[in-house]
């Protein structure tokens, strides 16, 4: 996610520091790789996939309840209340997420005593800007086979647009969930026919969000034949430096014109780890895949 | 004449009594000196006079003697002052106050009964009513009792008594008489026809039973009709009775008074006594002669043997046989060989007969189906027990093995039963009234013969049918009384809701035979579906909530239709009474939602995004949400699909660039 490299430089420096010794004095044909994303980053995206998986599979036993399938989850779950218990949890582990890393980038911006404006609009920040608009015209000319592939800097707008989504999500579900969670202190303030239209907007909503993270994200990150048939950048931290080269030549030129690429290498982790993340990775995928198999049947064959 | 006169008494006299004997002899001895004994001319001199009168109790009667009648009598050769004892030897004119004639001077022993006697003792006491000697036999006038001409000849007796005890008469009137219309009845009965009609005069007549003179009333322990001696009188003429008596007729005495053996007059009432009553009739033991032996058996094998053990703990112990097999005829050399029919229980079980020939399995019979029951199917035949008795196959509990005989899916019942019930048996004991009754032993519990009666079973279709659509809810209530009583205010009850449109009964809901709990998941479940039946729309709605989802997915606990509706006192949102009237619908939203308020009850439990109208925020909320789905998948498919072919094509470079820089690094 959004994190600054300069906080990754002083953050890491240190490691980087003692790694790169022990590189040279053990390893030293080992490649060192590009870190991309902080620790508490990469815990963050695990615990979002836990969570949204999760909430996923709770609700939907809700709305596709005319399935067998959701039958089946239900009971999986412990029944309709230990579902409605299990999604609240996720639901609290989610909005700590969200709130952890709105955290993280107030502790930044003390870091770096930036301003709000400042720290949002930065030149690395993940915040839509103008490039972009380039970016997106060169993209599609690339499509069409009218250009070059566009020099992508640290963030493409895919990912900004997923990113901002979350933000968007966790207002209108977490909201409308709300509701749900508590009708009767709700309806104080609000009307009760707000609890019906909370109930369309929550599902809707939970729908555009799976439906997109588990087809439009995984082809994104995933699925795309480059990088087929997952990439597990996000939980490891680490790309290859040719890799990256190529993935993000702008960043990469400006690190290299500037010096700074050096703090960035890290030594990757052990095939151990790598398998233990992969196998991870396939399981939330699969989860991911068979969720989508799930609306598809829900909505066009057992609709009723 | 007087030596004569003498004579003629030691004659009489001799035969009589021995005491009289000695009071002659003594009158005798006596005769000479005191008693001058005035001839019967002397009398007659006067009293032959038909217009002499004089006084009694200071009224004038007559007294005048037919001398004619008089010598025609039986007590032509006796002299009047033998009789008028008191006036012997006195001198003309004799005084005035003249005591009754002495019938008992020489009819010693009829004066004895008559003293003792109900008649003797009222007169005794006085009574103006109880008559005297002469009332009956007359007083110059009596003939010989052979005499059709007597007063008390055989024939005229009924009319002799009934002079007084006839109805209206003031002795039947005024005293305690406990029989009604003695003369009437006497004369229409079996012994009156004879004597009466027959002129049979050895017939009884009333003092063949009550005794010519020491008539006594049936609750003195000496009377000839005293509940003890009644056998004994009546076997007076039918002295063989109790040797070809050996029936027990009708059973009924037993029920009366278990312990007391029945006198003549518990069946034949006195007065009314006729033949045609009653059957004739063999007794148990003559049957049991043959039929107690185990190896007795039929022309076609079936084995014949009666149980005698068996039979008498029957709740029929008191029946004889010929009360049931009662075409057998005693006058036959094999009495059985009358039995040419199969036992009709409607005899004594007149309506349950009645009942039986009206159901489904009488009706059946009638067209001669071999699958017709008839009553020994159910109840056995020689040895069948009360309901009651908790071995019996109509014991409460024992009911749906009994039915499960036909009706068990397989069985004849079952095989030709077309309509919509199917696995009944099975159903019934796995529904709540089954495990009440077989799994928790409550004898109230319903049983089949609860709801389709015991001897009058009839299809649903048939109107008078206690399963009939109509009359569910009347049979169900005889149980579930409070229930009916909701119903019949509800919504749901032909009295409140006129329409065209099938109004549910309780089968509806419940079913007939799978009828389970309505506080169990099995049911709570399937009451969307049964409402659904009718309410389609409103069914569909439901599931389109939270409550609904959570049903769909099997659980119980979220809010069913009676859980708002009420179950049978469901009536319109408009009545102030509704669970979902305005006063109410807070209320019954709190029965789940503690918390509930008049905004949370605003929530629409039926509410769909598919009714613009009615719901115009639900519709447009799913529309814009359907917008943004739709808009932000299209925009990021085609993104997607536009990549795909690219990103082929750059794996491609990517790899070759990837193996280049290998190759420069090395």
């Amino acid at each position: 996610m959004e994190e600054s490299k300069s906080i990754d430089m002083q953050k890491e420096e240190k490691i980087v520091e003692e790694e790169k010794t022990i590189e040279l004095h053990t390893i030293k044909k080992e490649k060192l790789q590009f870190q991309r994303f902080t620790r508490l980053n990469r815990v963050l995206h695990i615990l979002m996939i836990v969570s949204f998986i999760s909430l996923a599979l709770t609700g939907m036993t809700l709305k596709f309840s005319y399935t067998g399938w959701a039958v089946f989850l239900s009971h999986l779950f412990g029944g309709f209340e230990s579902a409605g218990y299990i999604h609240r949890f996720f639901a609290v582990v989610m909005v700590s997420v969200f709130l952890t890393h709105l955290f993280d980038l107030f502790k930044m911006k003390m870091r770096e005593k930036k301003t709000w404006k400042g720290l949002i609009f930065s030149k690395d920040s993940i915040m839509f800007n103008r490039n972009d608009v380039k970016d997106i015209i060169g993209t599609l000319k690339w499509f069409l086979g009218m250009g070059e592939r566009p020099q992508y800097d640290r963030w493409t707008y895919w990912e900004k647009f997923d990113y901002f989504a979350v933000f968007w999500g966790i207002f209108v579900i977490g909201s409308t969930g709300l509701t749900l969670w508590f009708p009767e202190t709700m309806t104080s303030i609000l009307p009760g026919w707000f609890i019906n239209v909370a109930t369309i907007i929550h599902s809707d909503e939970a729908l555009l969000a799976t439906g997109f993270i588990f087809t439009i994200h995984f082809f994104n990150t995933h699925l795309r034949p480059e990088k087929f048939p997952m990439d597990i950048v996000i939980f490891s931290g680490r790309t290859s430096l040719e890799e990256y080269k190529i993935d993000r030549p702008a960043e990469y030129k400006k690190l290299v014109e500037s010096g700074e690429l050096e703090k960035y290498l890290v030594e990757p982790y052990p095939t151990i780890v790598i398998r233990a993340i992969k196998v991870f990775g396939w399981i939330a995928l699969s989860l991911g895949f068979s969720i989508i198999v799930w609306i598809i049947y829900a909505m066009i064959f057992a609709y009723r | 004449m007087n030596y004569r006169c003498c004579y003629k008494i030691i004659r009489k006299t001799i035969f009589s009594s021995f005491p009289k004997l000695l009071l002659f002899i003594f009158l005798i001895l006596n005769g000479n000196s005191a008693v001058q004994a005035q001839s019967n001319d002397d009398c007659l001199m006067c009293h032959s006079d038909n217009t002499l009168t004089g006084k009694k109790n200071g009224k004038t009667i007559s007294v005048f003697v037919n001398s004619k009648e008089l010598k025609t009598s039986v007590h032509s050769d006796v002299q009047c002052v033998d009789c008028h004892v008191d006036l012997a030897g006195s001198d003309f004119p004799h005084k005035k106050n003249v005591a009754p004639a002495q019938c008992g001077s020489c009819h010693g022993n009829s004066q004895t009964d008559y003293s003792e006697g109900i008649h003797g003792k009222r007169i005794a006491k006085g009574d103006p009513l109880a008559p005297r000697c002469q009332t009956c036999h007359g007083s110059h006038d009596i003939k010989n009792v052979k005499d059709p001409q007597s007063a008390v000849a055989p024939i005229k007796i009924p009319f002799l008594c009934g002079s007084c005890h006839r109805e209206g008469a003031p002795v039947q009137v005024q005293r305690k008489i406990p029989e009604n219309h003695i003369l009437e009845n006497y004369s229409e009965s079996l012994h009156g026809v004879a004597l009466l009609q027959k002129g049979l005069a050895v017939a009884p007549n009333c003092a063949s039973c009550h005794s010519p003179h020491k008539i006594l009333p049936p609750t003195d322990a000496q009377s000839t009709i005293a509940r003890q001696n009644i056998a004994k009188t009546c076997t007076k003429c039918h002295a063989e009775i109790e040797i070809v008596h050996r029936k027990i007729i009708q059973g009924k005495l037993w029920e009366k008074t278990p312990h007391v053996l029945p006198v003549c007059i518990d069946c034949h009432p006195p007065h009314k006594i006729q033949k045609v009553l009653y059957e004739q009739s063999v007794a148990n033991q003559d049957c049991l002669n043959c039929h107690g032996r185990t190896n007795l058996k039929s022309a076609d094998g079936r084995s014949m043997f009666v149980d005698v053990v068996r039979l008498q703990n029957s709740i029929h112990s008191q029946v004889s046989c010929s009360q049931c097999h009662n075409t057998v005829n005693p006058s036959l050399l094999r009495p059985c060989t009358g039995i040419t029919s199969k036992v009709d229980c409607s005899i004594c079980h007149a309506q349950e007969g009645e009942q039986y020939s009206e159901s489904i399995h009488g009706q059946l019979f009638a067209k001669k189906d071999s699958n017709a029951p008839t009553c020994v199917e159910c109840h056995g035949s020689h040895y069948v027990l009360a309901n009651t008795n908790p071995v019996s196959p109509t014991f409460h509990t024992n009911i749906p093995t009994l039915c499960a005989k036909c009706h068990r899916d397989g069985e004849p019942a079952a095989v030709r039963y077309t309509g919509t019930e199917h696995d009944i048996i099975h159903n019934y004991v796995e529904s709540i009234h089954g495990k009440g009754l077989l799994k928790s032993g409550l004898t109230v519990t319903a049983t089949c013969t609860d709801c389709h009666t015991a001897h009058r079973e009839l299809p649903h279709s048939d109107p008078t049918s206690s399963v009939n659509r109509n009359n569910i809810a009347s049979t169900c209530g005889r149980c579930h009384y409070g229930i009916e009583k909701q119903l019949e205010n509800s919504v749901h009850s032909p009295l409140i809701t006129k329409t065209d449109k099938k109004l549910p009964v309780c089968n509806d809901c419940h079913t007939a035979h799978k009828i389970s709990r309505t506080d169990a998941a099995g049911f709570r479940l399937e009451i969307m579906q049964i409402c659904g039946n009718c309410h389609q729309k409103y069914a569909e709605s439901y599931f389109d909530t939270y409550h609904g989802q959570v049903s769909r997915l099997g659980y119980a606990k979220t809010a069913k239709c009676w859980d708002c509706h009420g179950a049978h006192d469901i009536l319109p949102v408009e009545n102030p009474a509704s669970h979902l009237s305005f006063q109410n619908k807070v209320q019954t939203c709190k029965k789940c939602h503690e918390g509930a308020t008049r905004q949370f009850a605003g929530y629409f439990t039926h509410a769909t995004h598919h009714e613009p109208v009615k719901y115009p925020i639900m519709f447009w909320t799913f529309w814009g949400m359907t917008g943004l789905l739709v808009g932000t998948f299209f925009i990021a498919g085609v993104h997607t699909l536009l990549w795909l072919p690219r990103s082929i094509q750059y794996r491609k470079e990517l790899k070759k660039k990837l193996s280049n820089e290998d190759e420069d690094l090395e």
